[in-house]
């Protein structure tokens, strides 16, 4: 028999145990194959419950580990990492009918993939607040800003911040469905969600793609510079400053 | 003060599997402790806590690295971005030990999270001693095969599971993890006797010694069926089987396996003083 047919069964609990497998008396293999179906199932749901404890409370357990079991059938591990096991929980979250009215669920699923990402980032030693204020204005505007490796950055039409604040640390739910978005620093070891001051986004975002200080403020509209240069320097964000060319 | 010599083994003593909540209690008392096992796919992320506490516990404990998904039984190629990850994992941390399972997980591009099981023939024979080589050469150190826990039988296999593991260290030179708890369970569900299988094993070939719990259920028939669960305590017939195997093979290093419901620090290093208190009626 072959891996192939043995995989078939696994994961299609309608097919019968693979001919070929047998119990002690040469009787077919029945519960003795359940064994691996269950253990699969039991794991993929484990890994994936660690995954999204947001998406589990919104949604309530019961409800949470039957939508894993239709996860983890149509999309199985591509890798052996556990850790970062869901990558494709957001996209399945957006076709998924029975949540097809809780739209911010695969936003919520996204940030919950980045917090882990985050949390298995490159450590990296951040700059002194004074590095940056001792800058002169042509220096600061013309310097660009590396930041860390467990930085993420996530932009969202939905209140996303408030949602995961609310679950995550029984925080008050949001009353608007205003669009928040999300700075995640890692002043440590836990990654911190923060949220980002209106408009600043895409300065962030044009600084994680290496553009200066002044290309990343053309790249934005109004926004509070002060409270974002703030966030990201108490939050050990930034771990280097290039100046000139 | 670190050793660095005594780094490089496992000592014939107790080890537990290391649970990141275990680590305030480990480092304040780690009794009757004396090395680590981990399992490597855990610490392939980037830097983090997982790494940090890592660094920290090889300064003061022998580390094992126990992997879970090379799929080292798959039919397909091995994944060679798993094999990078494993050596720089080996590379930095220098572990006293590597191991891996007979076994399958990986199909095709995807990963099913479980330790499948082989037939055993000479073509499987081949395919694993082929991976198996490969690993060694590309880790560039030894590696310990476990035996599995199984729940079925194949009806193509013609070889002894202890014939073919002795014959796959033999092509590979590889050394065994002695499963004892995976005897109980495989011997249990196959119907043969446990104590015999001890007997027959290649003693001299055992580099590490795990225990660990299993759940009871039954089959079809209702004859018992034992599920390899990592979720509780050593059973007696367990412990009994471990004392017969260093009976005949001699002290070993021996680890505490428990994965699943994981208990406080106490509750763990009592399993692990009762393995002490058999490794002490032990010569090593």
């Amino acid at each position: 028999m072959s891996q192939s047919e043995f995989r078939a069964a696994l994961l299609d609990p309608s097919r019968p145990a693979p001919e070929g497998l047998t119990g002690p008396a040469g009787q077919p293999a029945g519960r003795r194959f359940d064994v691996y179906r269950n253990n699969v199932t039991v794991s993929l749901t484990e890994a994936l419950r660690q995954a999204f404890p947001v998406i589990r409370k919104l949604v309530g357990e019961e409800f949470f580990t039957a939508m894993a079991r239709e996860h983890l059938r149509a999309h199985p591990p591509a890798s052996p990492l556990m850790m970062f096991y869901g990558a494709a929980m957001p996209a399945f979250l957006e076709t998924f009918p029975p949540v097809a009215h809780l739209g911010y669920l695969p936003d919520i699923a996204r940030l919950e993939l980045a917090l882990r990402q985050s949390y298995h980032a490159a450590d990296a030693a951040p700059v002194a607040a004074e590095a940056l204020q001792t800058l002169t204005p042509d220096a600061f505007v013309a310097a660009r800003l590396r930041l860390a490796p467990s930085v993420r950055l996530l932009r969202s039409c939905w209140p996303i911040h408030a949602i995961w604040t609310a679950n995550a640390r029984n925080g008050t739910a949001p009353k608007q469905a205003t669009a928040e978005d999300v700075l995640i620093v890692r002043p440590d070891f836990d990654p911190e969600p923060l949220l980002l001051p209106a408009g600043a986004a895409p300065f962030v975002a044009a600084l994680a793609e290496g553009r200066t200080v002044g290309e990343a403020l053309d790249a934005a509209g109004a926004f509070d510079l002060t409270a974002t240069l703030g966030l990201l320097l108490g939050g050990s964000a930034i771990v280097g400053i290039i100046t000139g060319e | 003060m670190l050793d660095q010599t005594a780094k490089r083994r496992l000592p014939a003593r107790p080890g537990v599997g290391y649970k990141p909540q275990h680590f305030s209690s480990i480092l304040a008392d780690p009794t009757p402790v004396e090395w680590l096992e981990i399992h490597a796919e855990n610490y392939m992320g980037d830097g983090g806590r997982p790494l940090a506490q890592l660094r920290h516990l090889a300064e003061r404990f022998p580390i094992s690295v126990h992997g879970v998904g090379l799929s080292i039984g798959g039919e397909a190629a091995l994944d060679r971005d798993h094999l990078a990850r494993l050596k720089q994992l080996c590379g930095w941390l220098d572990p006293a030990s590597f191991s891996e399972h007979l076994a399958w997980s990986t199909h095709g591009a995807e990963f099913l999270n479980d330790l499948l099981p082989l037939p055993y023939t000479e073509a499987t024979l081949a395919r694993v001693c082929a991976h198996i080589d490969e690993v060694q050469d590309h880790v560039g150190r030894r590696m310990l095969l476990e035996n599995p826990s199984v729940y079925v039988n194949f009806t193509e296999t013609n070889l002894d599971e202890i014939d073919f593991l002795t014959e796959i260290a033999k092509r590979t030179g590889c050394g065994l993890l002695l499963d004892v708890n995976n005897v109980y369970v495989s011997c249990t569900n196959r119907q043969t006797d446990p104590g015999d299988y001890i007997d027959r094993f290649p003693h001299d070939l055992v580099g590490e010694i795990h225990l660990g719990g299993h759940d009871e259920d039954a089959d079809d028939a209702g004859a018992p069926l034992l599920i390899d669960a990592h979720g509780s305590e050593v059973v007696d017939p367990v412990w009994q089987l471990y004392a017969r195997t260093l009976a005949r093979g001699g002290a070993k290093p021996t680890l505490i396996e428990w994965d699943n419901d994981v208990p406080d620090w106490p509750v763990l290093a009592e399993e692990a003083t009762r393995a002490a208190r058999i490794l002490d009626g032990v010569p090593a």
